[in-house]
């Protein structure tokens, strides 16, 4: 991936200049770059504490935006010279109206989480961090809708309607760290999403500010209204590239009253289909999580740390691991239900399972949770990688695997020193595939191995290339491989319209 | 005591339904108690009770004879009977209490067991009885001294190691005490609390967890015993600490003069 580290751009961005890059973008107008006049004036709006920059007043050492400029796994960074951190919507939009006047490229960014590139600047863009917009408006015990700055954690989220007996409708592993109002400009899907519905369904209003300082208040706490067009669904998913997300109203479910999980453990990838149907057949209404992960990513998360691991004999043999969560109203109920699936699959003439492990506390449901949330970090420490989310049959999901390990042994590839392993894991019951190519550092030499293989894979099989992790700036030249060149020209067309200068997120999603 | 030849050792390991550890715990509206109706799970201590208890008998094969967990307490400890039958013991005892009973204290947990002892002496006895060495909910820490005391049997606490050395009819125990850790020789029998370091327990795979439905669940009642389980202490009040009040604005203090006026300001020196 390039690494681009721009010390100092003293005059204006050009197209010339963005060139230099791989990607050509073409929507991309002449931006300009931050100046300490700039900084003045964002100082007027904002308070001292909320203004990061390398000019005055500020004047930080470029180190201290380090973690601003840079994504979650070190694989790209921007060359932002100011991060403006508004505490409530007015600022928001005032910062907009002058970057839109100024033609200054402008980053959204929340927990700067996302797996994409799509939340560090490309170049030397204002970074407008959300962290400071973290008010809970209201919540409503009884519709358990929730209204929210976009900026709020979402594990904080979940802390504050667990009183009410109410959890947020999505989850994922970064939830130490992402704000809502990045969730909803990913669409981020999660591990609930088989349960509770993706976020275009459970978000029930936003308010946007757009590009050039507007504030759109959709913010709305009713359950259907069906008053023209669902503006916000535009916003939901689009990756801060029409506007900023500054509040967001959300439906939240009600708290199971007993959850259980339960690791089966399979000797052959091809059992897990079957597996998927007899799990949903028993199980039906109180299913909530069926995820994946294969013999590698098992022992990547178990190797550093992540979650206790299984017996060893328990594991001998295994192929995969299939983690099944339930959620229920009534835990007779659901355990009743439960001990008659695992008592059917093991007595079963042809097991599809040879053993598992059933949660017998709170604390072992966690531990068995941590064995497949904890694999994105496993792989974070075990080494750089290249992280394929994807859309495709299930049947295809170990074929895929397989195919990219066997591509990369014929490049020569797979060596220490190059590519160390590649895993496969992900939500089975979405039909979601967290490929993961874990290399000893990124290389251009693995990159073009991969790239556009995969894609071309994906596309084999008519799949999507971005499942939930969205396109950021790594996929931007990858749209054709899954949507259509219609599809593509009214997408741009979307962009020009409410953005014809072209300053929110400038190089993402589309370009 | 009991002569150097090889004998089978039975062991029974008392375990304990308590809240489970990760709950944020309340105070009830009538400050009695804490609410209850949280989660639930075995003591994490009695947990590695059950787990040293099929290691040894792992270690040992067929000369370890029986493992039997007791539990004494309302019908819903039940299912933490299963979840030690499914680690690997063979047998329980459930002494049943009524939903609405009090918890038992220290002194009659002892004595109860103290009875269940007597009673299994009929089908073998008991050589060997480890628990954990607190409850977490009432921290107590107590049960296993007090029973060793009434059964006048030697104890070895807070084990950090346990080893059966048949060939000489001792158990080694390493215990963890203040300046470090001590190794007790004892005969049995033998009463072993257990610390945290001693062992991970192992997760109950689904074989085991099938298997455990079938194994069988003596159910008792503290008159079955001849046992009085009746609280002798009075809860009056339970509340929850105060709040803690923030130190004030951190400030740095130039010098111990001002120190000193800022602690005699908050009350905490008087002269």
């Amino acid at each position: 991936m390039f690494d681009v580290l721009v010390r100092s751009v003293p005059s204006r961005t050009s197209l010339r200049y963005l060139r230099s890059f791989n990607r050509v973008p073409s929507l991309v107008r002449d931006l300009s770059s931050v100046t300490a006049e700039d900084v003045t004036h964002f100082s007027k709006i904002l308070s001292p504490s909320c203004v990061l920059s390398t000019f005055p007043p500020s004047s930080a050492p470029v180190e201290e935006l380090a973690n601003f400029n840079s994504d979650w796994m070190g694989k790209y960074k921007g060359a932002s010279t100011t991060v403006l951190k508004p505490k409530n919507t007015q600022q928001v939009s005032e910062i907009l109206k002058w970057c839109w006047e100024r033609r200054i490229g402008v980053v959204p960014q929340g927990g700067n989480t996302g797996l994409v590139g799509g939340s560090v600047p490309v170049n030397d863009e204002v970074i407008l961090s959300l962290r400071n917009m973290n008010n809970i408006r209201s919540f409503d015990p009884v519709s358990g809708i929730l209204v929210t700055d976009a900026g709020c954690i979402l594990e904080s989220l979940t802390e504050f309607i667990a009183p009410h007996r109410h959890i947020m409708p999505l989850d994922l592993g970064a939830k130490g760290s992402c704000m809502i109002g990045g969730n909803v400009s990913t669409n981020a899907g999660g591990l609930r999403l088989l349960r509770y519905g993706s976020l275009h369904g459970s978000v029930l209003g936003l308010e946007v500010v757009l590009p050039d300082g507007t504030v759109m208040n959709q913010l709305s706490t009713l359950r259907k209204d069906n008053t023209g067009y669902d503006l916000k669904q535009l916003f939901i998913g689009a990756e801060g590239t029409l506007g900023v997300v500054t509040g967001v109203s959300i439906l939240t479910a009600a708290a199971p009253e007993a959850s259980n999980n339960v690791i089966l453990v399979l000797r052959d990838f091809k059992d897990v289909l079957p597996l998927y149907q007899i799990v949903k057949q028993h199980l039906s209404e109180i299913l909530s999580a069926f995820e994946f992960i294969d013999k590698g990513a098992y022992d990547l998360a178990t190797k550093h740390g992540q979650g206790r691991a299984l017996d060893d004999s328990d594991v001998e043999g295994a192929g995969c691991f299939v983690l099944v969560e339930t959620s229920g109203g009534k835990r007779e109920h659901d355990e009743e239900k439960l001990n008659e699936l695992l008592e059917s699959l093991l007595s079963a003439d042809k097991p599809l399972i040879t053993t598992g492990v059933l949660s017998q506390s709170p604390a072992q449901f966690s531990s068995l949770w941590a064995l497949r949330e904890g694999v994105t970090e496993a792989v974070s420490k075990e080494g750089k990688a290249y992280k394929y989310d994807i859309s495709i049959p299930l049947s295809a999901f170990k074929d895929v695997v397989d195919a990219t390990r066997e591509h990369l042994r014929k490049k020569g590839l797979m060596r220490d020193d190059a590519v160390k392993h590649v895993i496969g894991y992900g939500h089975v019951g979405d039909g979601n595939l967290h490929l993961n190519v874990v290399a000893q550092t990124y290389s251009k030499e693995i990159e073009s191995a991969l790239e556009p293989f995969v894609y071309e894979l994906v596309e084999s099989y008519r799949g999507s290339i971005s499942a939930e992790h969205g396109v950021g700036v790594m996929k931007t030249h990858a749209l054709h491989y899954t949507k259509d060149a219609v599809s593509i020209e009214w997408m741009k067309k979307i962009k020009e319209l409410f953005d014809e200068r072209g300053i929110m997120n400038p190089g993402k999603v589309i370009v | 005591m009991y002569p150097s030849t090889v004998r089978l050792l039975n062991i029974l390991v008392p375990i304990k339904r308590c809240v489970d550890y990760a709950v944020k715990i309340r105070v009830n509206p009538q400050q009695t108690g804490i609410d209850l109706n949280v989660k639930h799970s075995m003591n994490p201590f009695d947990e590695i009770a059950v787990e040293e208890a099929v290691r040894i008998r792992e270690r040992m094969k067929e000369k370890v004879s029986s493992i039997k967990v007791v539990t004494i307490g309302p019908p819903k400890s039940a299912e933490t009977l299963r979840t030690a039958l499914a680690m690997g013991a063979d047998s329980a005892i459930h002494v049943e209490l009524p939903e609405s009973a009090p918890s038992p204290e220290p002194l009659g947990v002892a004595k109860a067991l103290q009875a269940v002892i007597a009673r299994e002496k009929e089908k073998g006895g008991v050589d060997l009885v480890i628990m954990g060495k607190q409850a977490i909910d009432d921290d107590a820490g107590q049960t296993g001294q007090i029973l060793a005391g009434l059964l006048d049997w030697p104890q070895a606490t807070f084990a950090s190691k346990v080893d059966v050395d048949e060939a000489n009819g001792v158990v080694n125990v390493a215990g963890e005490i203040d300046g470090g850790s001590q190794v007790l020789k004892c005969k049995l029998p033998l009463v072993v609390t257990t610390d945290l370091r001693l062992n991970e327990p192992r997760y109950a795979s689904l074989p085991n967890i099938m298997k455990a439905k079938k194994k069988p669940i003596e159910k008792l009642s503290p008159a079955d015993l001849r046992v009085d389980l009746t609280p002798r202490l009075e809860t009056l009040k339970i509340t929850e600490p105060p709040k803690r009040v923030g130190g004030g604005k951190a400030r740095c203090v130039s010098n111990v003069d001002e120190l000193i006026a800022k602690l005699k300001d908050a009350g905490l020196v008087t002269s």
